[in-house]
């Protein structure tokens, strides 16, 4: 009969529309806002509606989410910040559209290079978030971030960020990656105590 | 005919032309090379002789040490295996070439390609005007010798980042309204723009008293501009068509509105920073685009991902796949009309799939993932049990439905069966590949046809339909959703654990010099990675064969003749994206 599949068509739209009642009258009003609540709403099982209500909730972020890079820092004993750059300059060098800049200066007594960088500057316009930088860094100093909201009024000053609003602390890393945290830190205390074992044996 | 027999052909015809025909003995290079003067009697003999139906990918090199520049030709038999490499060369200072346009005229937007950004002259080819760059551009951007307005340096990583990098906002070197160079002898003010009454020219002109159609009411030609911005076309896509009053006369597409010359700025970077920009290719099959990279440079470096590696990378293409074609049906309605409600069933599921990819890869879309000998990280906890469920409950529920939903529905039938249709002949000829390719009869996948990385293990069909018209296209995508699903449910059972890198991943790696050409089954039909690299951290060359380019050659010619609203349906049937067509 002709118009069958249309009607079969329409049928499917008919389902979902419906679903998305019962849906609502399944959670009667507890379908948004709530903890939980979206991992049901968009899992595999969902029916419904799928949205979510952004910026009242937002989406979960895995671990591995990237989003403009970040420089680690660990606090001194007396609160002082220790950055794990080393300025050894391989980010600049892996960074597909070179947006990280380093300024490495000497010490004026020995004129051998200081290790931490005097400024360090990313230009997240041109950054493309592709984290090569953080994989490639053999001090885990710099590290892919997880803070997407970066909209800002000024884009002529707002947008190059130094070393100072790069900065964030081990514990933040620690926060928002904690297997790679965990992972990471094993790796390092294993790496001191071959160092430290070597040093003994010598 | 078998392999050693076309051994035996192939080197008759070598000796065929003694002189005129050698091999290539460079250290890493293969196929042969061929003079100038035998080159189209060369094409037509393999064509006829050795069932080499089907030219992939038409390029050039420009060899500046050597003052010469290269054409390098793939051709492919349609019923599989290794591709035929032939090679022309010729002085650098005059570079011209017969154009093989008269034997595969899927080579006309190639070899005009190869015009526009390497300033390689194809004597006899119909149409050699520029169509990437526009009209009136200055120079051939691929040369090696040709450098951009505020060139920098010819390779990355620029020297003024480390160790005294002080950051420069793009804008201040380049401000607005200033950022524009121009050649020396060239003054904006004084030009007077051609391009689109040269464009309007090569078009079909119909008399007002000759319409041809044996009607009583004449009509007279319209010309339509359809884009660059318009809904339908996907992007900043344009297509001129010439109106026989409803009726298609003739149709040009006009491309490059979002060129941004991806090879140059291959060329620059070094190997492992290609492997995000891959990505903005075809931006909807990001995994796809990186997978034909890793295998082009793997080649080269003669390396192979362990096999844990491989089913990962399997599996990602082939959910890249899924996600593809969900948005290319998805679109397709939209274009027939259905306004955003298939349009959005698609795009529900194809969110399920991206969040996985943001679980492995950390970016739902700009995935950058793979790796030479590897990707770039192991699966997440719990992942593959996500992807189980989607792949053996949710997603065949789901395509299950879009299938009730659409495939029967008598609206969609009339505006899809019988338009556009591209014969299979015409299909080889014009060198469509993947949907497009199969829609019209073509039992031709490069996963089946020359099985890359370890799809040779999988059970799968190759989706094959006749009519090759928008409705077979539309089949096509349907049903290789399923096949994906098929494979992946392989997959996920039969995954090993163990090593996802071979060696160490280096930020510098070492390619030694030679060429390779690698080539994937992406979404839209076979993507092809050309690489020349002579040592150096920088890929000499660096060229994509991109499907979706290549279909739109014969996109003119399968519109004439129908209804100006069916150009928007056959458009949205051949499914392109337009970072991979303007690159």
């Amino acid at each position: 009969m002709y118009g069958l599949g249309l009607i079969k068509g329409l049928g499917v739209t008919l389902k979902h529309f419906i679903e998305s009642y019962l849906d609502d009258i399944r959670w009667l009003g507890r379908r948004y806002y709530r903890e939980g609540a979206l991992a049901e709403r968009q899992g595999p099982n969902a029916r419904g509606v799928f949205t979510i209500q952004y910026p009242e909730e937002k989406l979960p972020i895995p671990e591995e989410f990237r989003y403009i890079p970040f420089l680690v820092y660990e606090e001194g004993e007396d609160g002082d910040r220790e950055l794990r750059c080393t300025s050894c300059g391989i980010c600049p060098k892996v960074c597909p559209p070179q947006c990280i800049w380093i300024t490495r200066s000497n010490d004026p007594k020995t004129g051998r290079p200081i290790p931490t960088p005097t400024n360090f500057f990313i230009d997240i316009d041109v950054c493309m978030n592709c984290g090569l930088c953080a994989e490639f860094c053999p001090f885990d100093a710099i590290k892919m971030d997880h803070d997407y909201e970066l909209a800002s009024y000024d884009r002529f000053t707002d947008h190059i960020f130094n070393k100072e609003r790069l900065s964030k602390p081990l514990s933040y890393y620690q926060a928002i990656r904690p297997t790679n945290f965990a992972f990471e830190e094993a790796e390092r205390a294993e790496k001191e105590a071959a160092k430290e074992a070597k040093r003994k044996a010598r | 005919m078998s392999g050693d027999n076309r051994q035996k052909t192939l080197n008759a015809l070598v000796d065929r032309y003694p002189g005129m025909l050698e091999l290539d003995a460079r250290e890493g290079y293969e196929g042969y090379i061929i003079s100038r003067e035998r080159l189209i009697e060369f094409a037509q003999a393999i064509k006829d002789e050795l069932g080499y139906d089907y030219l992939s990918s038409v390029t050039g090199v420009d060899y500046l040490p050597d003052e010469k520049i290269e054409v390098v030709y793939h051709a492919f038999r349609s019923d599989g295996g290794p591709a035929l490499v032939f090679k022309v060369q010729t002085p650098r200072a005059d570079a011209s070439v017969p154009s093989l346009v008269s034997v595969f005229p899927g080579a006309d937007f190639q070899e005009r390609e190869a015009w526009d950004l390497l300033g390689i002259r194809f004597e006899g080819h119909p149409n050699l005007k520029r169509i990437l760059m526009w009209e009136g551009f200055h120079g051939h951007p691929l040369r090696k010798d040709w450098e951009e307005p505020y060139f920098m340096e010819s390779g990355k990583p620029f020297k003024n980042r480390w160790p005294e990098g002080d950051a420069v906002r793009s804008e201040e070197i380049n401000p607005f309204k200033k950022n524009v160079q121009y050649p020396p002898e060239f003054s904006p003010d004084g030009w007077i723009p051609e391009a689109d009454e040269a464009l309007y020219s090569g078009m079909v002109q119909l008399g007002a008293k000759d319409s041809g159609n044996g009607r009583t009411l004449e009509t007279d030609q319209i010309l339509v501009n359809l884009g660059p911005q318009h809904p339908s076309t996907h992007g900043v896509f344009r297509m001129i068509v010439s109106l026989d009053g409803e009726e298609i006369a003739d149709l040009q597409p006009v491309l490059g509105y979002l060129h941004r010359n991806h090879e140059k700025i291959g060329e620059r970077n070094t190997y492992i920073m290609n492997m995000p920009f891959t990505d903005r290719l075809d931006y909807l099959a990001s995994m796809g685009n990186n997978f034909g990279y890793a295998l082009a440079v793997e080649k080269l470096m003669g390396i192979q991902p362990p096999e844990r590696a491989e089913y990962i990378r399997v599996m990602m293409a082939e959910l890249t796949r899924i996600v593809s074609h969900l948005f290319s049906i998805g679109t397709l309605l939209n274009d027939l009309g259905a306004f955003f409600t298939p349009m959005l069933y698609a795009l529900t599921e194809r969110e399920l799939i991206l969040d996985i990819f943001e679980a492995v890869t950390g970016s739902r879309m700009m995935c950058n993932y793979f790796r030479f000998g590897g990707v770039a990280r192991d699966l997440p906890e719990g992942i593959l049990g996500k992807v189980s469920e989607l792949v053996t409950e949710r997603l065949p529920r789901k395509i299950d439905e879009l299938d009730t939903y659409l495939t029967d529905n008598e609206i969609v039938r009339s505006r899809c069966i019988g338009i556009g249709v591209l014969p299979r002949e015409q299909a080889l000829a014009y060198s469509a590949a993947g949907p497009v390719l199969r829609a019209s009869g073509v039992d031709y996948d490069v996963r089946r046809a020359e099985p890359y990385s370890i799809y040779d293990r999988f059970d799968f069909d190759v989706i094959v339909r006749h009519n090759g018209d928008i409705y077979d296209r539309y089949l096509v995508r349907l049903e290789e959703m399923r096949q994906s699903l098929r494979i992946l449910q392989q997959v996920v059972r039969d995954i090993p654990e163990g090593e996802i890198q071979t060696g160490k991943s280096q930020y510098q790696v070492r390619v030694p010099p030679g060429e390779s050409y690698g080539r994937v089954e992406n979404p839209k039909g076979e993507l092809g990675f050309y690489l020349v690299s002579d040592g150096k951290p920088n890929p000499w060359r660096y060229h994509i064969r991109s499907p979706s380019f290549i279909n739109l050659t014969s996109f003119g010619e399968i519109c004439k003749g129908h209804k100006i609203a069916d150009v928007v349906g056959i458009l949205g049937s051949i499914d392109i994206v337009l970072g991979e067509v303007d690159r």
